[in-house]
């Protein structure tokens, strides 16, 4: 068991920044597929080496670090975005027996503590970079996902509730009957939400904004520490999509298919969700982001807990 | 809330629409006869420059890319040399609206990549075709009154002999 363990620790994180780097290329794809385009089709067989080009080019990079930031921070910050990521993928179960740590009976409070030092990645980037597009844009991150954390563990706490753990293998167990995404229809939806603006993906970038800031908390970055934030990045779309997939659409259960491949299936149509939110969507104003945050999803959210809670109770009762 | 959903369908079913891309060097797109791309100098019908040296290419060259120099050849004028800097040119068509004998043209080609600057800088030999380009009847010294080797003045298409102003004497 331990060995196992050992062999996922050390093919997990590869595969996902593989699987990051890759779908830095899928992205592309997508993108032009869903704008009349055939996207980047030169590199390799379909263009799927375009990933590696892209990847070699950004090594050979210089790795600049502007003389006015400040430099152990700079440096940390893209560290600290690449190691929450990877680490929440610990607890998510592929299958009921193959994962790192689906076991841990906190583990969704290990992913929603991993999220909220992700922030950390984004605000010291901004603010270690010394300049005003990139604090700027750290700011906005901070506001951002601090508040849509709020309401993300709010969601899920419906979740919890009908499982009644915080484990993520007991949580895949407890949808053998039906999937979460039916009777928690709003929480799936303020998860998803959440998911976006945590991920800071379009069409809640604000904190990138490339129109009014530069590119925002990573403007000052360049070089393989970019790289770095862009791969964090698309990881963290793997992350939320996994999620998704554990939390409310039943994980690894499904017919006829093996386990492995539902979750996949599953978290794949997701990062597609994801990618296609990217090609449809315009960026709101930050203030309708905010309402929309504290407004709207933060009082369904705890509605959901509620009547969550009363229809539980009225089920133990009767 | 529906309009973002209906954007988001909107937008999956364009995946199911073709392409506009044009996948360039395997599959070329269509290049119209007027379209304006590399420069050439023509010939007239009879196989000789019809370009006169006259400048008016190089005046009306916004960004000065022509450079030639004018010489005469038994009351013919021929540019001694001819020079477009096509690293300058934006293709904008002014000098064949300017010209007055047809001899500069754009052509349907722009595949004319070079590694190195100074090879985009095209002299009189390699600007000069052996045809007629988008005017194939037409000759500038057939129609101009000026006397040349083998047409004596007077002797061009809708033109009448020169009047001898002695005969006018009373």
């Amino acid at each position: 068991m331990t060995l196992l363990a050992l062999v996922g620790i050390v093919i997990t994180p590869l595969v996902i920044l593989g699987l990051a780097t890759l779908l830095t290329w899928v992205e592309r794809r997508l993108l032009g597929v869903w704008q009349n385009r055939c996207g980047p089709n030169r590199v390799g067989p379909g263009g799927v080496l375009q990933a590696a080009a892209d990847g070699i080019k950004i090594l050979f990079k210089e790795d600049w670090t502007p003389p006015f930031a400040d430099k152990g921070v700079f440096v940390l910050a893209p560290a600290i975005g690449m190691m929450t990521v990877l680490l929440s993928f610990a607890v998510i179960p592929l299958t009921f027996s193959s994962s790192i740590a689906a076991g841990l009976n906190v583990g969704l409070l290990f992913v929603l503590a991993m999220m909220g030092l992700g922030v950390y990645a984004v605000v010291l980037a901004g603010w270690a970079s010394n300049s005003k597009f990139a604090l700027l844009g750290g700011m906005r991150a901070a506001a951002q996902m601090i508040s849509y954390e709020v309401f993300m563990g709010l969601a899920l706490m419906g979740v919890v509730m009908m499982t009644g753990s915080f484990s993520l293998r007991d949580i895949v167990m407890a949808q053998s009957g039906l999937w979460f995404v039916l009777p928690q229809c709003v929480g799936f939806v303020v998860f998803l939400l959440a998911g976006i603006a945590e991920t800071h993906r379009l069409p809640f970038d604000l904190p990138e904004g490339e129109n009014e800031l530069g590119a925002g908390f990573h403007t000052e970055y360049s070089g393989m520490k970019f790289g770095m934030f862009f791969i964090a990045e698309y990881a963290g779309i793997v992350l939320v999509s996994a999620l998704i997939t554990t939390l409310y659409l039943g994980g690894w259960q499904g017919p006829i298919l093996p386990a492995p491949i539902w979750f996949t299936l599953k978290t794949t149509v997701l990062i597609g969700f994801f990618i296609l939110l990217r090609a449809a969507l315009p960026r709101p104003r930050y203030d309708q982001l905010m309402a929309l945050g504290w407004k709207i999803l933060l009082p369904l959210s705890l509605l959901n807990i509620v009547v969550t809670g009363a229809v539980l109770l009225l089920h133990t009762a009767g | 809330m529906l309009g973002n959903v209906r954007t988001l369908i909107l937008t999956f079913l364009h995946a199911f629409q073709s392409r506009v891309t044009v996948q360039y060097p395997e599959e070329r797109p269509y290049l119209p006869p007027r379209y304006r791309g590399r420069i050439i100098l023509s010939r007239d019908p009879d196989g000789e420059e019809r370009c006169v040296a006259c400048n008016l290419c190089a005046v009306a060259c916004p960004v000065d890319c022509i450079s030639l120099q004018k010489t005469e050849e038994q009351g013919r004028w021929y540019p001694e040399y001819f020079r477009i800097n096509f690293s300058r040119c934006i293709f904008c068509g002014f000098c064949e609206e300017a010209c007055p004998t047809y001899a500069i043209q754009l052509t349907p080609d722009f595949e004319m990549s070079e590694y190195n600057r100074q090879n985009l800088v095209y002299e009189k030999e390699d600007l000069l075709i052996s045809g007629t380009g988008k005017y194939p009847d037409y000759s500038f010294y057939h129609v101009a009154g000026v006397g040349i080797p083998g047409k004596e003045r007077g002797t061009s298409e809708h033109e009448r002999p020169p009047v001898d102003l002695h005969t006018l004497l009373p």
